[in-house]
């Protein structure tokens, strides 16, 4: 129990290894600004099926890696997955309940407040144009959250993650 | 099963609103200390170490990409591009025996003039590895960082003429703001007749604006704007932009001037890195550290990097 316990955790730093490296990957310019936000999404679903093990504070360290990789004011990120990952921790219980298309409405919202922090604080320090297109990474995520989470939760069950 | 988590333990016992807040103060007072403090500089070289494998990782696909896209290449298509370049080549040279008549021209007449002597910059190749993901900033990150010289304000150029600053060095990558950014501003000047101005990144890959033109200002569309090297960060005399649009309305106090940047913004690859002739930028007294020709007083090393050349723009005439 407890060897499979700590490969897990290394599944699950795996998992946001490669969410950081496709949050860095060069897109065409068409679709700049609708790069699906995997951290935040990946931080969701192991909160919602981890309570217990995924939360605040593995929040707040992805966030310091994702300030450093985007070269943003160091916690910024860390702030704004904190604050999801709190707000996914309250409603985890219900949101498994839902089906799939009803999870991807939360996600929506909750990327979008994610968004919403990490660009008002930018905007605080005068890093910010005045698009709202800023908001469209989380219709995005949304939209690829349910084949985001049954493919985590494959990835999850394949190696008893628990 | 509760106390297995290392970050858990500490909030054992106590409700997840108190760990919430607890960590949104932590990461309060980091933004505050990042945004504050000099020393988080050294820290976030350090902590980036960290990161930059991955930032490696990032480039292999498009590397790989490349490297395929040599292998299968035509012969004939190879043969031509040789010859392509061969012709580039003998014209370039040519170009340089007229600079090097030029430059000898230059010096006698400084000598004369009694002026300071041009010093040559040094530059360094550099690659580039990534690019910021957000649209909002225009920042690349080049294969070149600390261990190798590359310091904070250092110029960065392509092929076409400037392409931006540094604003962030690890060991191994830094960071480069490109002269498009929204927050970026250099000092240029109109290559045909000297008229200074500033030229501001407007958030647009292929545009900038200079600010406060007079109506009267002689600039047309069409010129070519070099740097100034009013600021002390950049070198004097580098391609930065043309003039695309000038529209003098009678109802506005200034001109709008639109320019298109000469560096290939999103394209380039390969960058130099100009390392600036120290004199320049530290001598102790300011009237002797002026270039010949330049009002500019003496930027200090630590001055807000981006803004340099803003402090200017009311010095210019």
């Amino acid at each position: 129990m407890a060897t499979s316990r700590s490969g897990g955790s290394l599944i699950i730093i795996g998992t946001f290894l490669v969410g950081l490296v496709f949050s860095q990957i060069p897109l065409p310019n068409a679709l700049l600004w609708a790069r699906p936000e995997f951290i935040p999404m990946i931080l969701i679903f192991w909160v919602l099926v981890l309570p217990h093990r995924i939360g605040m504070g593995t929040a707040f360290l992805v966030g310091l890696a994702l300030d450093l990789i985007k070269g943003s004011v160091l916690g910024l990120n860390a702030l704004s997955l904190v604050t999801i990952a709190y707000l996914a921790y309250l409603l985890h219980q219900r949101m498994l309940m839902y089906p799939l298309w009803q999870q991807a409405f939360l996600v929506l919202v909750l990327v979008g407040i994610n968004q919403l922090i990490f660009h008002w604080m930018q905007a605080l320090f005068g890093m910010t144009g005045d698009s709202l297109l800023f908001l469209l990474p989380s219709l995005v995520s949304a939209l690829i959250w349910p084949w985001l989470f049954l493919v985590l939760n494959g990835i999850r069950q394949l190696f008893r993650i628990g | 099963m509760v106390g297995r988590c290392p970050i858990k333990t500490i909030f054992r016992g106590r409700s997840p609103g108190y760990s919430f807040l607890f960590l949104l103060l932590l990461a309060v007072a980091l933004i505050v200390a990042d945004l504050y403090t000099a020393q988080m500089r050294q820290g976030r070289a350090y902590l980036s170490l960290l990161i930059t494998p991955l930032q490696w990782l990032v480039d292999i696909p498009s590397r790989a990409a490349g490297e395929v896209s040599d292998l299968v290449v035509d012969r004939r298509l190879l043969l031509k591009e040789n010859e392509q370049l061969r012709a580039d080549a003998l014209l370039l040279e040519r170009k340089v025996q007229h600079v090097a008549a030029l430059t000898a021209e230059n010096v006698r007449l400084r000598e004369l003039l009694n002026g300071r002597a041009r010093i040559d910059e040094q530059v360094m190749l550099a690659e580039l590895i990534g690019v910021n993901p957000d649209p909002f900033q225009h920042q690349v990150i080049v294969n070149r960082g600390l261990e190798d010289g590359v310091y904070e304000g250092q110029p960065v150029l392509d092929a076409g003429g400037v392409m931006g600053q540094v604003v962030e060095s690890t060991h191994y990558t830094s960071r480069v703001v490109m002269i498009t950014d929204a927050r970026h501003a250099i000092p240029v000047e109109v290559n045909r007749n000297g008229v200074r101005s500033i030229a501001l990144g407007t958030g647009e890959m292929d545009e900038l604006v200079l600010d406060h033109v007079a109506d009267t200002a002689d600039i047309r569309e069409g010129d070519l704007l070099v740097t100034s090297g009013l600021g002390g960060r950049f070198p004097r005399g580098y391609p930065v932009a043309e003039v695309s649009k000038v529209v003098r309305d009678p109802g506005q106090p200034f001109a709008s001037v639109r320019a298109v940047p000469t560096a290939r913004m999103d394209k380039s690859r390969h960058l130099l890195l100009v390392t600036m002739p120290q004199p320049l930028i530290l001598a102790a007294d300011p009237a002797e550290a002026r270039p010949a020709g330049s009002q500019a007083g003496v930027v200090k090393p630590d001055s807000s990097q981006t803004d340099a050349a803003r402090p200017e723009a009311t010095d210019g005439h």
